[in-house]
Formats: structure tokens, C-alpha cells, sequence
């Protein structure tokens, strides 16, 4: 890691004049095993490497920025991506707002988000993972005719970011997952059912709980049919909640309201929700997978809270969006890799818990819909205006108990009205890899269309 | 640089022949080095030009049914080495057999992008872009944010296997879109228009990139007046181009060979069999020069092809990598494809397109008493064991009376790919393409969709209006 932050140094010292420079330079190793029949179907192990660079030249009007990356770490790799990045500064308009972190005194949490047993556990118990995780789908169920894939992956990443500035930042993690694709079969037809386990090494995959999963998914959606079209409650999974959640943080992103395009622009204050809806962007909280130390501009991660009891409170800024808004960073720049420049976005939501189990919930709603899977959110969803319209695999509920499954079916609404219509809020949290954690969340006068 | 100057023939040949000392049936070294420029014009700032280089080969390994796999930014021969033997981990039966490979003759496809990448002033590029924002804005006082991106690649690969194949290309692509934002009474709507294709800058006449922005700004400002889209089952005519993202999702993904060989498709089997109505006579052709998903090769080194899917209505092949077709014993149909070096190869789609009917747009809108027109599709998603998938529309109007009347606010479509297959009652001869990202298996790649307006008796429309 310390080599990492020396490679980023070195290039930041060779800044000229007034020029600033800014270096994230990256490592990651990999592992990824796919088994299929008893037999590894596909082994990558791979490592990677490379580096960003930002250079910032103060102009009459402001700055310019220009940037370069390349996909190693080689002196000629590093010397082309230094003189793109310079020769991209002049084309670039000049800027009020444009700007580099500048260390804010704000204390690093202390986190541990790296477990030696990713690089300790040997290739074959790796291989053996997936292979088990197979084998336990295949016999778990006679109805289960097929696994497509089980999958297990890993990975440590490190990171370091220095800058003219006096930015320096280093940081690593690591993750281990399972995850396996069964398909069901009877005389109805096939249904899959998706199960993954996530951890920060091996010995945290849960692979029964994984396996489950994937055969209660995939046979209990046996038979299902297309329901009728009509209005009501749909009852999220936790799951499908973490989508919905990582779609609305898009729409709190400091990056997103300053230009506009985010239908919480102006509404700092209001009721955007309902009372039992508090969101909050916690990076600090190491349960979470989107837990950081540093943000992409090597600022420390904060617990930024979002919505609180439905109230608009605040959203997530990189250096530039806050400076753009008036404000100032809350540690919430994310970077798309080496290629990516930061922008500001929430990278470890979580939705305050509610008071009620997920059987509670069901009951409460008496009938309605419970969605399991989603399906066309890149191309039904749209956050700048909050059309919200996707496809869901799911259970009808009758009684306030889970009945027939259904699917070809689609549900719809708005994104701001789905959060005034929140009829309950879970307690059952399920920490899920990706930007948010998920609970059981029931949300009222749902479209739902069928035949 | 040639791709073949990034590796001497002879380092490959001892980099092959040491992935096989293990006792491997077949091995591949891919070499790939690719330059990016993007730019990007937000509210009239020009706010990035980022370039980038990315530089390195993947390694292959195969035993059986089993694929080793490795890949490297290190292109000197120890690296390459390196990479071979962390591949070559999954043939455990031999050890240290010597073997020797000797490539066949360097076939070189040429490029023939007129500007590609680094040919054009930077100067130039930001015209461009402001050009489409002031066009964009000119279109309409509602109008608040013009977005303007450029993306361009200029994309060198090399493939060498031990059955002698020593084949490069370059690949040489541009992008070009304008999003639009207009705000009204009802709050924001977007517009969106792309331009791309496996060709230089020279794709960005003065009329392209006006056609994009004035569409674009048109896009947004329509669908201010949009009403939600209905709920239910309504015929649905798709307008020429984007429509072909309807058979991407519907078949096109079923129809890879991965995903028939594993019985996870509802496809599988169903070679010879009708599958869909007489009018749907479908085709993946990466030959189709200039065309976002155009090849003159594939990543594993075969030559693109032309393929018919589905003729007729009737089932007639599938779509083939190096790998599931060595398993069927026959060849592939030159649709291996990776996102990059990192990535291994596997069966994708290239320009899928529906051949054109004997219908006319006009007659088609004309003969639907009520349904829904969608002017562009915006994307979509398949499961391909059921068949379901979705689709997004971005621009859509609802159909009255034989007429194209109220615009309608965007949602998914969803519907099962062998019934609405079955469900193609109309097709004209309008026919366009449109270029799209293609994601499997976290692997994104270009690709191209096609078809002429065309028209189904019913799909499931997921809007909130009764």
C-alpha cells in the first residue's frame, strides 16, 4: 500500500509552476471461479493496476481541469497519461467552482475492512467453495433441473490518492461472494431463483443460507401466472428495497442537484417522505460493503443522514458539487475506477429500521403484491423526472400470507410518490454487497400491470 | 503500431506452447491495447477531456471442459509467462511435457475510419459539442440543460492460439450523444438521442449532430405534455431502429449458443421448430460495415459473419463462440466477443436485425384502432430460462382512432419472447439501426439493433393509467 502512495507522491512532486496535480493510482487482485457439473466450468486469477491524473490550472475565470489514466503502472504508461492530462487542461472551460479536496481536518474512522483469509485460503478450498454450493443445489430439491451458474469471487483492493494539496490516503479492502443460478422445473414450466452470500473473506460465506436462497426462489415461483392488473400495496423484499434505496441515492447526489437533474433539487426541508422514512449514508458503519475510510478524492467518509423521519435534509457532496452548492464536501466522492473522474454519490445507505418483522408487514397489508426480483430498472426508471416503472417476479399476498407466485407483470408509480407512500418500514436489515442495505418495505397505490 | 508489433510472433509461440506444459488441449493469448478520449459539455462547460491507455493480454487456458484464465498489464515475455502459468493452474494432469507451437501466417484486417482518434484537433471536438448545445437550446425556451458527450476508441488486438491462428485488427469507434432536460408544469422530462459507429470523427457531420441535439430538445419538450402511460395489454407499434432492441431481448440472448448448451434458455431445442410469426425472418451480422456492432473479426479471431437466426418464423441456428461450438463439433459463427483483455470471451451479439416486410408505417399506425407507438426504445432486460424480459420506452404516444395522438410518460414493457414472437403482425419497410451497450455477465460491448417499424397485437404496457 505504502508503494502505492510513493508511486502517487513521485508523480504529484514532478508538478510545474502553478499547475496542481492530483494521483490516484490502484491495485486489485482477483479470483473468480465459476463450477458447473461437479467440475470448474472457469478459474481467473489476475491482478491489475493503474492510475487517474487530474491536473488543475488556475485561470482568470477559475480553474481548468484535464485529466488522463492508464491501465498500468509502467514509467511510460505514466509519463503519456501526465502529458494528456496537461494537454487536456487547455481545452477545458474555466471554472468558478472547479477545485481539488483540500484536507479538512476531519479524523479517519478507524475501520478493518480487510480480512487476511481472502489471500490466506488456498485456490483449491476457493474451487471447492463453488463446487459445494453447486452440488447442494443440485440435490437440494427434485425439482431443480439445472444450476446455470455457481460462482465464487474475490478480491483485495487497495487504493492511494495524493495531490498538491497536501492530500494523502491510502486505503484497501477486501470482499469474498457466492452466488448461484438454480432453475426449477415441473410440468408449468422453468423459474430460476438467484442465492449469493457475501463477506470479507471466505469464512464468512454463508453457503447453505446461499443455496437456500436460490431453491426457495426458484421453486416456489413454480406455476406462476400473470396476475390481473390493479392498484395496491407492493410489499419490497430486502433485497429489491437496496435497489430501490440505491436508486433514490442517485437522486441525492450533491452532483446531480447542483445541475439540476435530481427531483429533490430545492426541497432541502420539506416532507419528502413519510414519518418512518430515515435514510442515511454511512461509510463508517464497517457492517456495511460500502463501508470506506477515505472518500475518491482521499477526504475522510462521514455519516451523512439523508432523510430524517421524512424530512429533506441533506444531500451527499464531492469537493466540486459543494462548492458548486455553497457547501462543503461531506466526504462522498466516488470514482468509476482510474478512468473516472469523482462525483459525488452515497455509497453505504441504510434505511432506518422500522418496527416491524417482514411477517408483520404481510399481515398488516392483508393482499396486495410481494416483489422478489426486479427486472428493466436501467430502462424503466428514470431519476431526473422519477418515472418509475419495472418488471417483478414476486408472490401475490392473501390474507396477509404469501400465495400464489406471479410473474410477466409490472409495477408503477413515481419515485417521489412512492416515498409519501410508504405504509411500512422492516426491522429485518439484510447487509447486501453493493451501495445500500435492504429491508422489507411496503409501499401503497402501486400500479400493477397484468393482463 | 501494428497490433502485431505489441508481441513478437516468436514470445507468443514459447508464451502458448508454456501454457500447454501442463497439459492444456488449447491456448490463446489475446493482446489488446486501446486508447479512449472522452469529452463531455454539461450547461455549456466544457468539463472534462480525459484521455486514457489501457495495455495488456489475457491468457487461455483449456482442459476438457474446463477454462484457466489469467490476463496482464506486463506485455514483456516474462509477464506474458507469468500470465500463461497462473492460467494453466487448471490442467493439473500434465507436468512439464514439452510442447512447441507454430503460428500460421499474420492475417491483418486493415481499419478504414477516415479520422480515427488522435487525428483530430481537441479544438475541433469542443466546436462539436457546443454546436449541438446551441442547436439543442435554439430548439425551445424549455430547454434547462443541455449534456454533450464524445467518446472515442481506437482499439488494437491481437489473437494467437496453439491452433496456429495469428490474427490482429483494429477497431476504431466514435460516440456522440445530447441529452436534453426541459422543465415545465409538470416537472422534468428528458430526451436523449446517440450517434455512434466502428468509425472515425468523420461520422459527425454537420447534419448528424444536428439531427441528435434538435431531437434530443424535441424528445424532452414532447413528453412535458406526456400523460402516464395505460396499464395492460395494448397492441404496440415500435418505429424503425430502436425497436430492434425488442429482438435483442426477446430472442436474440436465448439464442446464444452459452445459455442453449446449458439448457437455460427457453430456446434450447428448438432448432428446425416455428418459433415465431412468418414475418420475423431475424439476423446477427457483424459484417455489416461501419455498424456500432460491426467486427471485421471477433476477439477470438474469427471472422464475422453473417447469421440467420430465425427465418420465416422458424428456428434455423444459434449464435457460437470458439468454445460451446468445438463442444457441438462444428465452427463458430464468429461471435466471440470480450469487453476487454481482463475479460474471458464468450458468445454475444453483434448488429441483430428483423428483415424488412411488406407493410408501410403510415398503414400500420393506420389499422391500429387503439395502442401505443413507441418513437424509441431505451433499453431492456431478459431472463432467458422463462422468456420474460422487459423493455424500456423513452418516447412513446398513444395510437387513437388509426392516429398518433397524446405523448406518453416512460415505462417498461414486459412480455414473454416466444409469445410475443408469435405476436409480430405487421412489418414495413422503413428499415434503421440503432446502436446500443450490450451487458452480460458484467460485460459490457457494442452492438447494433434493427427492424422497420413493425407492429404486435399485444404486449403488456406497465403504466400507471387505468
Amino acid at each position: 500500500m505504502s508503494e502505492l502512495l510513493t508511486i502517487a507522491e513521485s508523480v504529484v512532486e514532478r508538478a510545474v509552476g502553478d499547475e496542481q496535480l492530483e494521483v490516484y493510482v490502484s491495485r486489485g487482485i482477483d479470483t473468480e471461479v465459476q463450477a458447473y457439473q461437479g467440475e470448474v466450468e472457469k478459474l481467473t486469477t489476475a491482478t491489475s493496476a493503474g492510475i487517474g491524473i487530474r491536473v488543475l490550472v488556475d485561470s482568470p475565470q477559475g480553474a481548468r481541469v484535464g485529466t488522463a489514466w492508464a491501465g498500468s503502472l509502467d514509467a511510460e504508461a505514466i509519463d503519456e497519461a501526465l502529458r494528456e492530462a496537461r494537454d487536456n487542461v487547455s481545452f477545458a472551460t474555466e471554472d468558478e467552482f472547479i477545485g481539488f479536496a483540500t484536507p479538512d481536518g476531519v479524523a479517519a474512522a478507524s475501520l478493518t475492512l480487510v480480512d487476511e483469509g481472502v489471500t490466506t485460503t488456498s485456490l483449491d478450498d476457493k474451487i471447492a467453495l463453488a463446487i459445494d454450493l453447486e452440488k447442494m443445489v443440485r440435490t437440494a430439491d427434485a425439482r431443480i433441473r439445472q444450476v446455470d451458474s455457481a460462482n465464487y469471487s474475490d478480491y483485495v483492493a487497495q487504493a492511494a490518492i495524493a495531490s498538491t494539496l497536501g492530500i494523502r490516503a491510502t486505503y484497501e479492502r477486501s470482499g469474498a461472494y457466492v452466488s448461484v443460478e438454480a432453475i426449477a422445473t415441473d410440468s408449468s414450466g422453468d423459474q430460476t431463483g438467484w442465492g449469493l452470500s457475501a463477506g470479507r473473506a471466505p469464512h464468512e460465506l454463508d453457503l447453505d443460507k446461499a443455496a437456500a436462497d436460490a431453491v426457495r426462489r426458484a421453486t416456489r415461483m413454480l406455476g406462476a401466472i400473470k396476475p390481473a392488473s390493479m392498484r395496491g400495496v407492493a410489499v419490497f423484499d430486502p433485497r429489491t428495497t437496496a435497489t430501490l434505496l440505491a436508486i433514490i441515492g442517485g437522486a441525492l447526489s450533491g452532483s446531480a442537484v447542483v445541475r439540476g437533474r435530481s427531483f429533490f433539487a430545492d426541497r432541502i426541508g420539506e416532507n419528502v417522505a413519510v414519518e418512518d422514512f430515515s435514510l442515511l449514508d454511512d461509510p463508517t458503519d464497517p457492517r456495511h460493503f460500502g463501508a470506506s475510510i477515505f472518500d475518491g478524492e482521499g477526504l475522510a467518509c462521514r455519516r451523512n443522514v439523508l432523510i430524517d423521519h421524512g424530512r429533506l435534509q441533506g444531500f451527499v457532496y464531492d469537493t466540486e458539487s459543494a462548492r458548486r452548492a455553497g457547501t462543503s464536501s461531506t466526504g462522498s466522492a466516488a470514482r468509476g475506477g482510474i478512468a473516472g473522474s469523482p462525483s459525488a454519490s452515497c455509497r453505504a445507505l441504510q434505511l432506518a429500521p422500522g418496527a416491524f418483522t417482514q411477517a408483520d408487514i404481510l399481515a398488516h397489508v392483508g393482499h396486495g403484491v410481494f416483489v422478489e426480483s426486479l427486472t428493466g430498472v436501467h430502462s424503466g426508471v428514470n431519476p431526473i423526472s422519477g418515472d418509475f416503472s419495472v418488471g417483478i417476479t414476486g408472490l401475490m399476498i392473501r390474507d396477509g400470507q404469501l400465495a400464489e407466485p406471479i410473474r410477466e407483470v409490472t409495477v408503477a408509480s413515481t419515485l417521489q410518490r412512492m416515498l409519501l407512500d410508504v405504509t411500512h418500514v422492516g426491522n429485518d436489515v439484510e447487509w447486501l454487497p453493493g451501495v445500500a442495505a435492504g429491508q422489507t418495505l411496503a409501499v401503497g397505490d402501486i400500479a400493477l400491470s397484468g393482463s | 503500431m501494428n497490433a502485431s508489433e505489441l508481441v513478437e510472433r516468436d514470445v507468443i509461440e514459447r508464451v502458448l506452447a508454456s501454457a500447454l506444459r501442463r497439459g492444456g488441449e488449447f491456448a490463446e493469448v489475446f493482446v489488446e491495447d486501446r486508447r479512449t478520449s472522452s469529452a463531455s459539455l454539461d450547461q455549456r462547460r466544457v468539463e472534462e477531456l480525459s484521455s486514457g491507455r489501457d495495455r495488456g493480454a489475457g491468457v487461455r487456458v483449456v482442459v476438457g471442459e474446463t477454462t484457466g484464465f489469467a490476463h496482464t498489464a506486463d506485455l514483456s515475455e516474462r509477464g506474458l509467462i507469468d500470465a500463461a502459468h497462473a492460467a494453466a493452474t487448471v490442467a493439473r494432469s500434465g507436468s512439464g511435457r514439452t510442447v512447441t507451437v507454430s503460428l500460421g501466417d499474420h492475417v491483418s484486417y486493415v481499419n478504414k475510419a477516415e479520422k480515427p482518434l488522435g487525428t483530430v484537433d481537441k479544438a475541433r471536438k469542443i466546436e462539436v459539442l457546443l454546436r449541438a448545445d446551441d442547436i439543442a437550446r435554439s430548439t425551445g425556451g424549455e430547454i434547462t440543460q443541455v449534456m454533450v458527450g464524445l467518446g472515442e476508441s481506437s482499439r488494437r488486438i491481437l489473437v494467437a492460439n496453439s491452433d496456429g491462428v495469428f490474427r490482429s485488427d483494429h477497431q476504431v469507434r466514435t460516440r456522440f450523444n445530447v441529452q436534453c432536460v426541459a422543465l415545465g408544469d409538470t416537472g422534468m422530462q428528458t430526451g436523449y438521442r446517440p450517434v455512434a459507429a466502428t468509425r472515425g470523427f468523420e461520422i459527425l457531420t454537420d447534419d448528424a449532430v444536428a439531427q441528435a441535439a434538435t431531437g434530443a430538445a424535441r424528445q424532452a419538450i414532447t413528453k412535458l405534455a406526456a400523460r402516464p402511460a395505460p396499464s395492460g395489454d395494448l397492441p404496440v407499434v415500435l418505429a424503425g431502429g430502436s425497436g430492434g432492441i425488442l429482438f435483442h431481448e426477446a430472442c436474440g440472448h436465448g439464442l446464444e449458443a452459452d445459455a442453449i448448451l446449458k439448457e437455460a434458455s427457453v430456446y434450447s431445442g428448438k432448432a428446425g421448430q416455428k418459433v415465431a410469426s412468418d414475418l420475423v425472418t431475424l439476423v446477427d451480422d457483424g459484417t455489416v460495415e461501419g455498424e456500432w456492432g460491426y467486427l471485421a473479426m471477433d476477439d477470438e479471431g474469427r471472422a464475422a459473419g453473417r447469421n440467420v437466426l430465425i427465418e420465416n418464423g422458424v428456428l434455423t441456428d444459434y449464435m457460437w463462440d470458439f468454445l460451446s461450438a468445438r463442444r457441438q463439433g462444428r465452427a463458430s459463427s464468429g461471435n466471440g466477443r470480450r469487453q476487454s483483455y481482463q475479460h474471458l470471451p464468450m458468445v454475444r451479439m453483434t448488429n441483430t436485425y428483423l428483415l424488412e416486410g411488406p407493410d408501410t408505417p403510415e398503414d400500420i399506425i393506420a389499422q391500429t384502432p387503439r395502442g401505443v407507438y413507441v418513437a424509441q426504445l431505451g433499453g431492456g432486460q431478459v431472463n432467458t430460462a422463462t422468456g420474460d424480459f422487459v423493455f424500456g420506452m423513452t418516447e412513446a404516444y398513444l395510437i387513437e382512432g388509426g392516429v398518433i395522438t397524446t405523448p406518453l410518460r416512460e415505462c417498461n414493457l414486459i412480455g414473454n419472447g416466444p409469445e410475443v414472437l408469435q405476436r409480430v403482425d405487421a412489418v414495413a419497410s422503413d428499415f434503421s439501426m440503432t446502436p446500443g451497450t450490450c451487458g452480460k455477465d458484467g460485460q459490457q460491448v457494442p452492438v447494433g439493433t434493427g427492424q422497420a417499424t413493425m407492429r404486435l397485437s399485444s404486449v403488456t404496457i406497465g403504466g400507471t393509467a387505468a
